[in-house]
């Protein structure tokens, strides 16, 4: 049964001699290859040049602050659940009075791993974050010599601080609002 | 003691000429690599190499700097002599074929007229197809030497298509000497600026003379002896370093010679198209510049066109190979060569 219009026939009917010659055939070739010496470049010149990435983007893990400076997260270890490739580790630690300045609530992450080699970017850890505390941003894990160096810690995750670094903080921000979910009354 | 004086002034002129000959095939050698690889990747909508110095002007020499640095291997079971003689004379063949194309108009000085050619013999264009032929045995040792099968397997090949394309272009070239009466380089070139160009008369002859060229330098389409993807590299498989660097820098050394021995033959050599020079007045030496100019555009057009090719046509299969060979090539050869002859002979009668 013929489902559409489109089959065609191949045509085995064998080469005349000037056909095996192979001549005209050669020349539309070369017609089609000089075309394309002119045509646009698809290349993007990497170092210079970047490829603009969609607004969807996944990239690199930010450890995110409020608008103080303060650690949101809580250690609460749904990021790490979550998580299909199990990147994520962390090490919870209480809050010392007179930290109030550095972790927002009474549980911190002492420690907090992200294996990037592992990760897959899927983008879970950051929907399963009831404290908006991580988000993946727009720029991916550059090349590095060692394993060692794409298990990324605190040290590398972490959003600049926004009071004392706030160039740096806006950038790492990018186009997203400043966190302010679940924002606890300021310390008095 | 006149006599002494002349002939060291002659060799003085023609090491001269040879050294920058040399060096001339050299640096075109060198700047083909690149032309090669930028157009390749225009035809493929890349750049190509463009990190090496403005537009990768500098590419040629850092790829022949790592090739300098690259380890160099011998295989043990390889035949030591036989392994340096492969690629030192597949490059020695390359260079001596350029002796006796002439390379522009003759500079004439108060001491007498001076050739752009290192030696215009009599029999100018046999020597050149002569040369040619021993260039297969740089192939054949090289492949044989390395005690490899797909090396052995290439150079049999390289063997067999050089001796099979051989033949019609032989046969392409008796039609236009025909016509110029003379194997005599220089004497070739003259009949074209007064009779007008041999291609114009042999269409069909320089169509079957340049696919031969083709193969003779074992360029795509024909670049079965050092295909990459069936027989490894083929007969420079196991060379590595500078050797395998000579290797490579023959083939286009051949290329720019079968190039500026195809514009001889059939574009006018250093002939300037559609205008008669002798007219102009020009001092002698800034003539004879400009006709090295424009042999050198024929020539780096001819290189175009050989790379346009490479980078257009997949590589034949061996049988297509001989059946284009032996059973299209020669009788169409053959056939030119009679109408060539029959129509000479009914225009002199």
């Amino acid at each position: 049964m013929q489902l559409t219009q489109r089959a065609k026939p191949v045509d085995r009917s064998p080469m005349t001699f000037l056909e095996s010659l192979y001549l005209w055939n050669i020349i539309k070739g070369m017609g089609i290859t000089l075309k394309h010496m002119f045509l646009k470049k698809a290349t993007i010149q990497y170092p210079e040049e970047k490829r603009p990435f969609s607004p969807v983007f996944r990239g690199l893990h930010v450890l995110n602050r409020d608008a103080e400076g303060r650690e949101n997260c809580t250690a609460c270890g749904l990021c790490a659940v979550a998580c299909p490739a199990e990147a994520i580790t962390m090490e919870a630690a209480e809050r010392l009075p007179g930290e109030e300045k550095l972790y927002r609530e009474e549980k911190y992450a002492a420690k907090y791993e992200i294996n990037m080699l592992r990760c897959i970017f899927c983008g879970l850890c950051e929907e399963a974050c009831p404290k908006d505390a991580i988000y993946l941003s727009q720029t991916f894990a550059p090349a590095n010599y060692a394993r060692k160096g794409f298990i990324y810690g605190k040290q590398e995750l972490l959003i600049p601080h926004p009071i004392e670094q706030p160039e740096a903080y806006h950038q790492a921000l990018g186009d997203r609002q400043p966190s302010t979910k679940n924002a606890n009354p300021p310390i008095a | 003691m006149v006599i002494a004086a002349v002939t060291l002034w002659f060799i003085l002129e023609k090491v001269f000429l040879i050294a920058s000959i040399i060096g001339l095939s050299f640096f075109i050698a060198m700047y083909t690599t690149l032309a090669e690889r930028k157009i390749a990747g225009w035809m493929q909508d890349r750049h190509g190499p463009n990190r090496a110095g403005p537009f990768g002007i500098l590419q040629p020499l850092a790829d022949g700097g790592k090739l300098f640095f690259k380890e160099e291997i011998t295989p043990v079971s390889s035949n030591r002599f036989l392994f340096l003689l492969g690629p030192a004379l597949a490059m020695i063949v390359a260079l001596v074929t350029s002796t006796v194309i002439p390379w522009g108009a003759p500079v004439l000085t108060a001491a007498g007229s001076i050739s752009l050619q290192v030696a215009d013999v009599d029999m100018g264009i046999l020597i050149v197809f002569s040369v040619v032929s021993v260039g297969v045995y740089g192939i054949m040792i090289g492949g044989w030497a390395s005690n490899n099968k797909f090396s052995l397997l290439a150079a049999i090949r390289g063997a067999s298509q050089m001796v099979s394309y051989e033949l019609p272009m032989s046969l392409a070239l008796i039609a236009v000497l025909f016509m110029t009466g003379s194997l005599k380089m220089s004497e070739i070139v003259s009949y074209q600026m007064a009779n007008g160009w041999n291609i114009v008369y042999q269409p069909l002859g320089f169509l079957i003379f340049f696919i031969c060229a083709l193969a003779e330098c074992n360029r795509t389409p024909f670049d079965l002896p050092e295909a990459e993807n069936e027989l490894n590299f083929g007969y420079h498989q196991e060379y590595s370093s500078m050797k395998l660097g000579f290797y490579l820098f023959a083939e286009y050394i051949n290329m720019f010679v079968s190039s500026a021995v195809m514009a001889t033959l059939f574009l006018g050599g250093y002939d300037i198209p559609f205008v008669n020079e002798a007219n102009w007045g020009l001092e002698p030496w800034l003539y004879s510049l400009i006709s090295f100019s424009v042999m050198m555009a024929k020539v780096s057009f001819l290189l175009f066109v050989f790379i346009w090719i490479r980078w257009t046509i997949p590589r034949f299969r061996y049988d297509q190979l001989m059946n284009l060979g032996w059973r299209k090539l020669i009788p169409l050869a053959l056939f030119n060569m009679v109408l060539s002859a029959a129509i000479l002979l009914w225009l002199k009668s």
